[in-house]
């Protein structure tokens, strides 16, 4: 009979992440690389988020960016490397609905609201619960739940628009409202790709403001294109380069970074 | 909750429709000679419209609600009507051409001696019923976990589905397969042992089928107007979109069809006391287009849109095959054309726009002319 040692005993050990000092990290991507048909997307991409952080990612096309997401959503898998979501939950073996119910939601380049329905039932089917077949059919909405979708719609300023189709609504609105989405699912992380693009400027601020409401409460990783967006946020930010990172640190020194200005060709961060 | 399953559409048709299946069965009991006489004949092609509707009503929630284009649903509905069926056969008895009382006919003429397994139990009604609506429902969910699990979509699934409805229809052709072949099951002499050919029994089938049409709308309401109809809505428009809400896409695609599929199965079980036969002929896929064609003239994702286009599509068939028999596949193509070009959302969707139209009227009937 075979002895159970300490070792043969034990679950999986929680994974160990690499760097020395921890701190309240929440997103751990290690090492990660991804590649399509022999070109690197991602190349040992390491970045890790600590929690009830806003953390600004930006980068030329094709820095990898959106294929990050990807991976950490479960949409893509990567060659080799590690997520994890606090130092318990491996992301790598989720698919995208598992992801989702861990509490990583994310919001898509293109605004992806369900246009045949009102903003009310956009909000409430992205509402955090149960979602098997069956409890979608019992579902009924609490007091509890309705007075949440309520602040929520007030958050992002579509109270009075409830009852649209959300193919109604602006550019903007759809932004916002997906944005909402992501609320309605109460998430821990909320991955955001480039929310501001193709915004009115007073909508960009108003997006800022949103965006700075929520910090603390939701982590955020914001993906953007928009520098007088990011520089308004004032947080750190960091810097994808073909599939790696750059560098990372506060607007003004990125700025300052020769190495960031020749990848972006000294052009638009000045 | 009941005002949000009845809202006003559901309301109307369930007016209409209650007063439509309360005028024939009055009318069925009027003297063969008098003005508003329904005969038993078209009570009976009556009835097999509700049947039509019924599966109108199954594609239309695959279709209109998740986007699934089903073009095999015609299979469900013949599964349904061939396991029904089967129960008729038991029952024909010494009534049939060899009097066998263990044997259908056909079985007999084939030289077997005893049943097949799977026809073991099939005289017993409750257990009929229960295979015809069990049967479609278990090849829909191997059927669609084999094709959503692979995320099977789009044009690809219309195609496959097709193709299962023809693979079947080639195989209940054999003879050997002992469903009767070519012929399929016909010459039933009796339900629960009453006259099958009976004017009261032609009656009661059609208020059978108007109350089955009654209760799968309302379940397909009920399902609707649940949230689950909000996220069937939101797979139809971004599935992608919706597994990043958390949602099991394959899931909610596997139950609805399997739901539909087994709707289809009791429009087919109600559809063969009615019409006398089923035949391999009810698996091809002409039958399935037509009636996917019947919901995209009624209007996807409206329920009430489903049932109108079976009912107009079907006598619009039984009207043109009697007037002139060969042009009926071209009228139903022109239609289909049609449809699509001038009216994408169906008829249906003629309804809010009479109503914006004549509502201005009816408010300047009841108030005079003063806005104008």
């Amino acid at each position: 009979m075979e002895i159970k040692t300490p070792e043969t005993m034990a679950p999986a050990l929680p994974w160990i992440p690499k760097l020395q000092r921890r701190r309240n990290y929440i997103l751990f991507i290690e090492d990660i690389t991804v590649s399509f048909d022999g070109f690197k997307a991602l190349d040992n991409l390491t970045l890790y988020i600590s929690e009830g952080e806003l953390r600004c990612l930006i980068g030329p096309n094709g820095a990898g960016k959106t294929t990050m997401m990807d991976v950490i959503t479960g949409h893509t898998r990567p060659d080799s490397g590690e997520v994890w979501f606090t130092e318990k939950i491996n992301l790598l073996d989720k698919d995208e609905v598992a992801v989702a119910q861990a509490g990583i939601c994310r919001k898509f380049q293109k605004p992806s609201v369900f246009e045949h329905l009102s903003v009310y039932h956009n909000l409430e089917l992205a509402l955090k619960g149960r979602k098997t077949v069956r409890d979608t059919f019992m579902a009924r909405l609490s007091s509890e739940d309705s007075g949440f979708l309520d602040a929520t719609l007030a958050l992002i300023g579509l109270k009075e628009r409830a009852r649209l189709l959300a193919g109604s609504l602006s550019h903007g609105q759809k932004q916002w409202l997906e944005i909402g989405m992501l609320l309605a699912q109460k998430p821990l992380i909320l991955l955001l790709d480039e929310p501001v693009a193709g915004m009115t400027p007073q909508e960009i601020e108003r997006t800022a403001q949103l965006l700075l409401t929520l910090e603390g409460g939701h982590t955020i990783i914001l993906v953007e294109h928009d520098m007088a967006f990011v520089r308004s946020l004032a947080r750190k930010v960091t810097v994808l380069h073909q599939g790696s990172v750059l560098a990372e640190g506060s607007m003004d020194e990125i700025s300052r970074n020769p190495e960031v200005i020749t990848a972006y060709l000294g052009g638009d961060l000045c | 909750m009941l005002t949000r399953i009845f809202d006003r559409p559901t309301r109307i048709f369930f007016l209409c429709a209650l007063f439509f299946s309360a005028a024939v069965i009055i009318g069925a009991c009027f003297p063969p000679d008098g003005l508003w006489h329904v005969s038993p004949y078209t009570v009976s092609l009556l009835g097999k419209y509700l049947c039509y509707a019924i599966l109108a009503l199954s594609i239309d929630l695959v279709w209109g609600y998740l986007g699934i284009l089903s073009l095999g649903h015609g299979a469900f509905f013949a599964l349904g009507g061939y396991a029904f069926g089967m129960y008729l056969m038991r029952h024909i008895g010494t009534q049939g051409v060899y009097a066998s009382a263990e044997l259908p006919d056909f079985m007999v003429f084939l030289n077997w001696k005893e049943l097949p397994w799977y026809w073991q139990g099939s005289d017993m009604f409750v257990f009929a019923c229960l295979l015809a609506v069990l049967v479609p429902g278990l090849l829909a969910f191997i059927f669609g976990w084999t094709a959503f699990r692979s995320r099977v979509s789009g044009v690809y699934f219309s195609i496959i589905s097709q193709a299962m409805t023809y693979a079947l229809m080639l195989a209940f052709y054999l003879n050997e397969l002992g469903f009767g072949g070519n012929n399929g099951l016909t010459d039933f002499k009796t339900l629960l042992g009453f006259e099958i050919h009976s004017p009261t029994m032609t009656v009661a089938l059609f208020a059978l089928s108007s109350l089955a049409l009654l209760l799968t709308y309302f379940l397909c309401r009920l399902l609707a107007s649940s949230r689950l109809g909000l996220v069937c809505i939101a797979v139809r428009d971004n599935e992608e979109r919706i597994r990043f809400t958390g949602y099991r896409v394959e899931h909610i695609k596997l139950a609805v069809f399997t739901l539909s599929a087994m709707l289809a199965g009791i429009a087919g079980a109600l559809y063969v006391p009615q019409v006398g036969i089923i035949n391999p002929s009810v698996f091809s896929p002409l039958f399935s287009v037509e009636m996917v064609i019947c919901v995209a003239l009624g209007g996807r994702g409206l329920l009430y849109g489903a049932v109108l286009g079976a009912f107009v599509i079907n006598f619009a068939k039984s009207w043109l095959t009697t007037a002139l028999p060969d042009s009926w596949l071209f009228a139903l193509g022109a239609i289909f054309v049609l449809v699509t070009v001038l009216l994408p959302q169906g008829i249906a969707a003629l309804f809010p726009r009479a109503w914006t139209l004549l509502r201005p009227l009816g408010n300047r009937m009841k108030y005079g002319n003063k806005n104008a």
